[in-house]
């Protein structure tokens, strides 16, 4: 990991922080992501100790193009965001995507399944003249250092993440699914109850978030590596699931876009739903 | 010495979205004065079609990062409404103590992290934390408590996992249900510490006649469903609101527009409270006179004041609801759900004002049409006439440009426009 000037006081366990400074931006989102930021209010004021916040502009007045870390969230979805994140790349010495939108286009890409922009225009705004492309996550532009997924975002592992970052550390993202942590906690497994769930090919990190509150996973986090979609559809057809509640899920942040769009082209289906 | 001024504002701090401030005076007329919003698009109403019921409350949820609750529980009530469904008492109980604690959790956000600040004199939240520490405390405690409390009953704080069409996938814990109750009952110091707190703030002086819509309650102070009304006497039902939004479209912003007997309305805490003063606590009643919160008010700055007396009404309501859980046994989590064909409406009173899905389902409960409304979307209209009206009240007080430019961001915040969730 890249390393930030010393220039705090502050010190952790002897060790004298970096405190880098560090910008938030919002492209097409629902801006959930930030505030899950401010919502771990126990913690909030030492976690703020650790970075030096330059722009946040849902938060704050004063703003500056000066900083070391942008958290990116939301995907792009016109032009001009585009342009703002190649500039915040140039600016950047780390881009982090934060959450769904940013890693994978999440709920927004859902309506590029229509592959038919000038009917989605249409189905909204009518007549009147809207500007939009397809909505894709910041690796479709720019290179990503760093993505943090999740739906909304978990502010736990945001800590764990932006720690070992001031710190210096390897930041890792575990490689189990979903299924391993929800096992753990030794949940009811959906399955049994006639639930879909995508939690034995979701990447962990979220300590089953959904399914311990008897949600069956929708896959926000994406696919966890050497995830075996066939067998998980496989199983999930056999208990008596439909094939469209399992495409609902799969398809919902776009982390499995590829899977899906094998099951598509195997299920023929062109064009408008 | 005649007003000038040039006035440029770019992507607003301090608000969800994004939006920009324009006001230019030259010799003392008023040249321009906009509010343009420029949030992208995200085609909400759109991605729903083809969708099996189940995706709206998921789906809709994710319109907005702060009132992910308020969305998710429009969508359940828009199916239910539509599949002939009636939430059990202990289901209705339940959405509204978790309606109402995200409510306080977006209240205290917003009058601690977005508005406070300009009145405290300091560009954000986080010089206070050194000069004001009580200040900052008392309202992380508060958000915590209401966040905890929406985590205990949805689930999760924000996009809920537990609130589903015909009721919960999980009931909350009976003891820990109890402890929450201790702790809002300690919540109302924090907020007589907020209304002392507020009792120095210096709001500005400022009025526009304007119309109030809300929900009104049977009786009661309303959050999920009822009638629809205007403080200029209009009256509509639930299934009815397109009549009461009017939606339409204008250069100057991506969002949709709304208009009803004159050329805008205002939603939110302050028409809520215009509109359905008498279902206020006696308590709270005491509050909002305290602060000088008199129906019907036209200030558009004493919005935040009628969050805090908003906090004050949802922490006492929410204790009561606790103790009705905890009085009744346990019923079933959830109801079956058999789809029906139809149109489904729910109106619920979000944070930012009354919010509206509509779904048309068929017979398996496909969506084949969406449509949401939502408050700021319904306030925009009125935000602008504000700022021009605002425009031209500062020129007549021979207010400075930095004045001008700070009131003309104070105005907008006291909406707390929620503006990705207004384009959607």
């Amino acid at each position: 990991m890249k390393s930030f000037a010393k220039t705090s006081l502050k010190s952790f366990l002897g060790v004298p922080l970096a405190r880098p400074r560090v910008a938030f931006f919002e492209l097409s989102s629902c801006e959930g992501c930030q505030l899950q930021l401010l919502n771990n209010e126990a913690t909030l004021l030492e976690f703020l100790a650790l970075l030096e916040i330059v722009r946040f502009r849902e938060g704050m007045k004063e703003a500056s193009d000066d900083y070391e870390i942008a958290f990116v969230e939301g995907s792009v979805t016109r032009k001009d965001e585009e342009e703002r994140l190649r500039n915040i790349r140039a600016q950047a010495k780390i881009v982090v995507a934060l959450g769904s939108c940013a890693c994978f286009g999440g709920v927004n890409q859902l309506k590029n399944r229509f592959h038919d922009l000038e009917w989605v225009k249409q189905e909204v705004y009518g007549s009147w003249p809207v500007d939009t492309q397809e909505a894709k996550p910041l690796s479709a532009f720019i290179a990503v250092d760093l993505e943090i997924y999740g739906c909304p975002i978990k502010k736990e592992e945001v800590e764990r993440i932006v720690t070992d970052l001031v710190l210096g550390q390897q930041v890792r993202h575990p490689q189990y699914p979903v299924c391993m942590e929800c096992k753990a906690q030794e949940n009811i497994c959906l399955f049994d109850l006639g639930e879909p769930c995508l939690g034995p090919v979701t990447r962990a990190g979220c300590d089953a978030w959904c399914p311990s509150n008897r949600l069956g996973c929708w896959g926000c986090r994406g696919p966890a590596p050497e995830a075996n979609l066939t067998q998980l559809y496989a199983i999930m057809r056999d208990r008596g699931i439909s094939q469209e509640r399992i495409l609902d899920r799969l398809e919902c942040f776009g982390g499995f876009a590829g899977f899906v769009a094998d099951l598509k082209k195997e299920k023929g289906e062109e064009g408008k739903e | 010495m005649k007003v000038s001024c040039d006035i440029d504002i770019k992507r607003l701090t301090r608000v969800e979205g994004h939006g920009n401030i324009r006001i230019v005076i030259e010799g003392g007329q008023v040249r321009t004065a906009r509010w343009e919003v420029v949030e992208t698009p995200r085609f909400f109403e759109a991605i729903l079609v083809g969708k099996y019921f189940e995706n709206a409350p998921y789906l809709c949820g994710r319109i907005c990062g702060i009132c992910s609750i308020g969305h998710t529980l429009a969508s359940i009530r828009a199916v239910e409404n539509c599949f002939g469904i009636t939430p059990t008492t202990q289901t209705r109980r339940l959405r509204l103590l978790l309606k109402h604690m995200e409510t306080l959790q977006s209240h205290i956000l917003h009058i601690y992290f977005l508005a406070a600040p300009d009145y405290l004199g300091v560009g954000s939240v986080l010089p206070l934390v050194a000069t004001h520490p009580a200040v900052v405390q008392q309202a992380l405690r508060l958000k915590l408590l209401a966040n905890d409390i929406c985590d205990e009953v949805g689930g999760r704080r924000m996009h809920p996992t537990r609130p589903v069409v015909g009721g919960f996938t999980m009931l909350p814990d009976r003891y820990r249900l109890g402890q929450f109750r201790q702790r809002l009952q300690a919540a109302l110091a924090d907020l007589d510490a907020s209304v002392e707190l507020f009792l120095g703030f210096s709001i500005p002086d400022f009025q526009r006649q304007t119309e109030f819509v809300s929900l009104r309650g049977d009786g009661d102070y309303p959050f999920i469903g009822g009638e629809l009304v205007s403080s200029d006497g209009v009256v509509k039902q639930e299934h009815e609101y397109a009549a009461m939004t009017n939606e339409y479209m204008a250069d100057f912003s991506t969002s949709k527009l709304s208009r009803l007997s004159r050329e805008s309305f205002a939603v939110g805490a302050l028409a809520r409270i215009n509109n359905n003063f008498s279902g206020l606590l006696p308590e709270v009643k005491e509050v909002a006179g305290a602060l000088g919160l008199n129906p019907v008010n036209h200030n558009p700055f004493m919005a935040v004041v009628a969050q805090l007396v908003e906090c004050v009404q949802v922490v006492r309501e929410s204790t009561t609801l606790i103790d009705q859980l905890l009085d009744a046994p346990w019923q079933e989590t959830r109801q079956t759900v058999q789809p029906q064909a139809g149109i489904g409406i729910g109106a619920v009173e979000v944070p930012r004002g009354i919010l509206y899905h509509c779904l048309h389902l068929d017979v398996d409960g496909r969506i084949s049409k969406a449509d949401c409304v939502i408050p700021t979307s319904q306030n925009h209209a009125n935000i602008l006439h504000d700022i021009e009206a605002l425009a031209a009240w500062c020129v007549q007080q021979g207010k400075s440009d930095q004045e001008i430019e700070l009131l003309a961001e104070m105005l907008v915040r006291a909406y707390d426009p929620c503006i990705s969730c207004s384009v959607h």
